[in-house]
């Protein structure tokens, strides 16, 4: 099974870090990737830069409000990864999404820190994995 | 991190709104403090024990009020108020208070608190102390140290400011799109001023380098409130784009490097990628101020692989475009240094000349100039310009940059006579 591993905090308190308090989280995580890395289970890794840095297009009425999304109702559902020259070109992107897909909204936030993990291969089809799950399987379910 | 530690983060962080908040409620500048702190050392002790409350600043703003009122309370010998790691268990008196406490509400607070710090009749250092005290809460001994004043003497210069903001009686009323507007402008100037005494510092002077995080802090809290307001965006991406090569702007023995000198592989490219994202957003928006165009022209510095590789013709027209906006010699004097990439010395030179009236006084000015009339090959009237700008300088570092042109210029001559 693949997860999503949604990191969240105080950004306002992380934000307030000194270079080696922020350095010396970053040590700490490193160490807990490294063994994740090793057994092969830690795909990409992003830390994203604030939300000072993020533009949300709310698809329906195609509009573009500065800063993060920020409604709680809705739940996020997916996200992608793009590598685009700049903000204009993020939008066309989401906007082409939109399109295909109306309702809810797109944040864009650029990227600091990208690591690419152990490669997965090819096409990966979570659902297939799914049937390979240890736990699922009859004889572990006793 | 430790607990403490992290207990200390929190507390940083939560202190303008929490601060702010109790200023509306008792709408007195010691009272509020006062509650403050009084909190702060009941989350020391709480939090270590009960770990973090979901919402640290609401935590802090209802303690506060509450250790208030207990007190008020005791003097009257009255039910004393329930302790506050009870109250802290109760989730359903904390998401009330939570919910009132919405985004508007704390922008206003935020902006009274920040707006108080800035009132005209303070001078420009005490508007910086006050604000430092009050909304970064650094203790008086750090301000006084950054200030290079003794301790009395600064609390001295923070009680009477005080006193004048109370006597000019800044209105609670929510205030009105006009009033907001023209506070906010008072305030993003007082902030990029604390921002300006950290850059100005020299590396070995660490009790005021520590100003420039303060004054990003602060932007990052005024965009928070003000997401889509070009010129606060432009506010914060200016200050994180100048302290970008806080790193690199000094060698090891505290000499100012020039941009051109600077290993820009020491430039802190994290605050760079922030700040060309805010920039960009901002030009989306199609409203120019003052602040977002001296972000974009530090933005093309920084987005400059090589000193070589700068993109002078647009910085040119941001300086052209900054002099219409706000007229001033100083910029005229800055553009002349992206015309001299363009255009040549002379041409720069033909445009700073005639401001020398108006800036006689300016250390930059002279500075400048001496370095035309060095590429013109004009060693003496050079000599003369750095001479002045020795004078004029406002830090070791300032004077040991001219020193060493002047130096240069000595050695050269030196060299000229033996031959």
């Amino acid at each position: 099974m693949m997860y999503a591993v949604l990191c969240y905090n105080d950004e306002q308190m992380v934000c307030g870090w000194s270079k080696e308090q922020d350095q010396q989280v970053m040590d700490a995580l490193h160490v807990a990737h490294e063994k994740w890395e090793k057994s092969g289970k830690l795909k990409p890794s992003v830390r994203l830069l604030p939300t000072s840095a993020a533009t949300t297009l709310h698809k329906t009425k195609d509009m573009v409000i500065d800063g993060p999304y920020a409604e709680t109702k809705e739940a996020l559902l997916g996200f992608y990864l793009i590598d685009v020259e700049n903000l204009d070109e993020a939008l066309e992107f989401s906007r082409d999404l939109a399109r295909a897909n109306p309702g809810g909204a797109y944040e864009m936030r650029p990227i600091h820190i990208y690591s690419p993990g152990t490669p997965i291969p090819g096409a990966y089809v979570a659902e297939r994995q799914y049937a390979n799950t240890p736990s699922l399987k009859p004889e572990a379910v006793k | 991190m430790t607990d403490i530690a992290w207990i200390d983060a929190a507390l940083v962080a939560s202190r303008p709104q929490a601060v702010a908040a109790l200023l509306r409620y008792f709408r007195d500048l010691d009272a509020a403090e006062e509650a403050y702190q009084d909190a702060c050392l009941r989350a020391l002790k709480n939090w270590a024990v009960n770990g973090p409350p979901r919402d640290p600043t609401s935590w802090l703003i209802m303690v506060g009020r509450n250790a208030a009122l207990d007190g008020v309370r005791k003097r009257s010998k009255q039910v004393a108020m329930p302790e506050e790691d009870k109250v802290s268990d109760l989730e359903d008196v904390e998401t009330p208070m939570a919910e009132r406490l919405d985004e508007s509400q704390y922008r206003d607070d935020v902006l009274r608190l920040l707006f108080i710090c800035c009132h005209p009749d303070l001078p420009a250092t005490q508007q910086i102390a006050l604000a430092l005290r009050i909304v970064s809460g650094l203790s008086v001994k750090q301000i006084a140290r950054a200030f290079l004043v003794g301790e009395a003497a600064m609390e001295q210069r923070i009680t009477r400011a005080k006193a004048k903001v109370a006597e000019a009686g800044v209105p609670f009323e929510t205030p009105g799109a006009v009033e907001r507007s023209e506070r906010l402008g008072a305030v993003m100037a007082m902030v990029y001023l604390v921002f300006n005494e950290g850059y100005s510092a020299g590396p070995k002077d660490e009790a005021r380098g520590g100003l420039a995080d303060e004054a990003i802090r602060l932007g990052r809290l005024l965009l928070r409130m003000f997401s889509a307001e070009p010129e606060v965006m432009g506010l914060l991406a200016l200050m994180l784009l100048q302290h970008s090569r806080a790193d690199a702007r000094f060698d090891a023995n505290g000499d100012i490097v020039l941009l051109e000198d600077q290993d820009r592989s020491n430039w802190r490219h994290k605050l760079i990628q922030e700040g060309v994202v805010i920039v960009e957003k901002a030009v989306r928006h199609q409203k120019t101020g003052p602040y977002l165009v001296q972000a974009a022209i530090a933005a093309i510095h920084a987005r400059a692989p090589r000193f070589e590789e700068t993109d002078w013709a647009s910085i040119d027209a941001l300086y052209a475009t900054l002099e219409r906006l706000t007229p001033s010699p100083v910029i005229t004097l800055n553009r002349a240094v992206a015309v001299s990439k363009t255009k040549g010395p002379q041409a720069a030179l033909d445009m700073i000349d005639p401001l020398e009236a108006k800036l006689s006084g300016y250390f930059h000015f002279h500075g400048a100039r001496g370095g035309l009339l060095l590429q013109l090959g004009k060693a003496n009237e050079a000599r003369q310009s750095f001479d002045k700008a020795i004078s004029l300088a406002n830090t070791a570092a300032e004077a040991a940059h001219i020193r060493m042109h002047i130096d240069r210029l000595i050695a050269d001559s030196e060299k000229t006579k033996r031959a």
